[in-house]
């Protein structure tokens, strides 16, 4: 169950491109067909299946303030953690070469219309960025890591293969000359982004506002005090306010 | 035919010039045009895009109509002036000038303001760019005053429509261009700019935000509110509406949402004219039949417990989903749209099934946004590009297979 939470939430709630606007720049150039959208998409999956475990095993072993106590207790009090972006880097920048052998190898159609851009995935900022968020929300298990890199990966191709239908769609709109080409795109992912805002707060709402209500029957309970009609439905409104603007944001 | 003839005459003496655009929408919209288009194969026929869009809109006249009514009567039976009416549609408690008056009176300002808003644009833009003034806004500009709650402030509404028409519609390349529907993303920009003035007990009831105010001045008086079903499901609460009432209509919402009947003869209307699609109407029922039966499963099988949050909506029945809230509206005038939905006719299965799946997901997962299906809505137009892409592909497939084996 958790996993699964965890799977969609990072597939649809905090999506790489539209809630954190992360990859923009192979997201932006290489969408404009659907096919190799759809070729840079997989690749990026497997490039964060593969980083996203690795690099929390690293981030578990080697660098986490106190990570190195398993060499020993002079090792316990060690902390790399400022090593971790040269580290991820360097465990992206090799996945991407064995990604580009292999698709070389297997699709040489698909190398050349990728270009530039399959050696790029290494500096695609989604792929560091999900790394980095495995990092910074602590993410428990290997397990739980692994599926946490597939689901930011699929929420990102997801994007991609949407955009790019979308371009291969307003190719006969009349777009004003000053926005075409990359002016509309941003506009579009734009407008798509507040048709992803519908799953927004779905399942973090929920754990927030199940907190919270815990936390107002404990203060009641200090208070001694009959709650009120007013008292109970404050806090909701509060609550449905607040997770208004934190989407926004 | 003299208004005919003046209108040409007009027409002429403005050829040219920079208000040319501008003569020639008024003259086309009250007339055939009596020029033929500009080369390509030649069709006579009368129903163009203008007689689609009239046609959409009388569809929705009747919700408009119903929505004046019901307005006043909310007001006065919260105000406790009126007793409800309960079983009868036709019931003169409900169908009285005095309830009418209220609704007019509140509902043809938004009218007003969304079609000068929207229709300012659209020449603004069709005079700078010199094109024709395009017939998209005629159906935007009815929906979106029948999808606001009825106390919306005026220039919010004028903000979103001038957003939507310009962002959501014209940086496209104008009518038949757009990628998300413009009625939609209006009342989406509403919703996350100004999440107060769309959601809560105050809004839907003409004069329960001035009232509260008056209260707050020190004013002697009961405050009134109104939740819709979606909105008191959504807290737990228990709904004092009968299912009669919510199939007629006699409950809170937005403007035109609230009749499930007279939507339902309006998209007959559509689907007798051809101009509303019958697969995607039908496969966003079936999308929400499935999951409500499939959350009706899980309450049945006790995987939920009584007082989970989940539970009001959960538990409510699943056609009961059909005619709450917004989801019959919004999949018949909205999900319809030819330009945003699915183009191809597989598609428009998936399209539409999605909708409906997506908006009672919605519905029951996500405690901020009781209104789903606005919201599924826009999320399958970001994909509907994405599904015919791929109907497409698979016929191009199919064929390609099919020639082979011929060849063979």
């Amino acid at each position: 169950m958790e996993h699964l939470e965890l799977f969609l939430k990072s597939i649809f709630i905090d999506n790489m491109v539209f809630a954190t606007f992360l990859g923009m720049c192979s997201y932006l150039a290489v969408s404009k067909k659907v096919t190799t959208a759809v070729g840079l998409g997989a690749a990026v999956i497997f490039v964060m299946l593969i980083t996203v475990p690795l690099n929390w095993l690293l981030d578990h072993y080697l660098l986490q303030p106190g990570a190195l106590a398993w060499l020993g207790e002079d090792y316990a009090d060690y902390d790399l953690s400022f090593l971790s972006f040269i580290m991820f880097i360097a465990t992206i920048a090799t996945m991407v070469q064995l990604v580009e052998i292999v698709v070389e190898k297997f699709s040489p159609s698909l190398y050349n219309s990728l270009g530039i851009f399959l050696p790029l995935i290494a500096v695609n900022c989604a792929i560091l960025g999900g790394s980095l968020f495995m990092q910074s929300r602590e993410i428990p298990t290997l397990g739980l890591a692994t599926v946490y890199g597939v689901g930011s990966g699929i929420g990102w191709f997801l994007a991609i293969l949407a955009i790019a239908a979308i371009r291969e769609k307003i190719r006969y709109s009349n777009v004003p000359p000053a926005l075409r080409g990359l002016g509309i795109t941003f506009i579009i992912t734009g407008l798509m982004a507040i048709g992803f805002m519908s799953f927004g707060g779905m399942l973090t709402g929920g754990d927030e506002g199940g907190k919270k209500a815990e936390k107002t029957i404990s203060v009641e309970k200090n208070n001694s005090q009959p709650s009120t009609i007013g008292n109970s439905e404050a806090p909701k409104k509060e609550k449905v306010i607040a997770s208004n603007i934190k989407v926004n944001e | 035919m003299g208004l005919k003839n003046n209108l040409h005459k007009l027409k002429l003496k403005y050829k040219g010039t920079k208000m040319e655009p501008a003569f020639n929408a008024i003259h086309t919209f009250l007339y055939m045009p009596n020029d033929t288009t500009h080369g390509g194969t030649h069709i006579k026929a009368a129903d163009d895009l203008k007689r689609t869009m009239n046609t959409v809109i009388m569809a929705m006249i009747p919700c408009l109509i119903f929505g004046m009514f019901n307005a006043g009567y909310q007001h006065n039976l919260a105000t406790g002036d009126i007793q409800a009416v309960a079983g009868s549609f036709f019931s003169s408690g409900f169908w009285n000038l005095d309830n009418f008056l209220i609704g007019f009176w509140k509902i043809i300002p938004l009218v007003i303001v969304s079609y000068g808003v929207g229709l300012g644009i659209e020449f603004l833009f069709a005079i700078i760019k010199k094109h024709e003034v395009e017939e998209g806004y005629l159906v935007t500009g009815m929906l979106v005053p029948l999808i606001v709650p009825i106390d919306i402030p005026l220039w919010m509404l004028a903000v979103a429509v001038a957003f939507g028409v310009v962002i959501g519609k014209e940086v496209f390349g104008g009518t038949g261009m757009n990628i998300l529907n413009p009625a939609l993303t209006i009342r989406a920009f509403l919703f996350f700019a100004y999440p107060t003035w769309m959601s809560g007990d105050k809004v839907w009831v003409e004069g329960a935000v001035e009232r509260t105010r008056e209260i707050a001045a020190g004013a002697n008086l009961d405050a009134i509110s109104g939740e819709t079903i979606l909105g008191s499901l959504a807290q737990g609460k228990q709904v004092a509406f009968s299912t009669w009432d919510m199939f007629m209509g006699f409950i809170p919402g937005s403007v035109g949402e609230t009749s499930t009947i007279l939507i339902l003869l309006g998209g007959l209307f559509l689907i007798f004219t051809k101009i509303g699609s019958w697969r995607i109407m039908l496969s966003s029922v079936l999308g929400a039949i499935t999951m409500g039966l499939i959350f009706n499963q899980i309450v049945d099988a006790g995987i939920i417990a009584q007082g989970s949050k989940f539970y009001g909506l959960m538990s409510t029945p699943f056609w009961e989903h059909l005619i709450i809230g917004g989801f019959a509206f919004g999949v018949v005038f909205m999900a319809t749209d030819p330009v945003t939905a699915s183009q191809t006719n597989k598609g428009k299965w998936y399209y539409g099934f999605f909708v409906g799946f997506i908006s009672i997901l919605i519905r029951v997962f996500n405690p901020a946004y009781p209104e789903g299906v606005m919201l599924a809505i826009l999320l399958m137009n970001v994909f509907a590009p994405t599904i015919d892409h791929y109907v497409v592909q698979g016929n191009i497939k199919q064929r390609k297979k099919r020639l082979k084996a011929k060849i063979a």
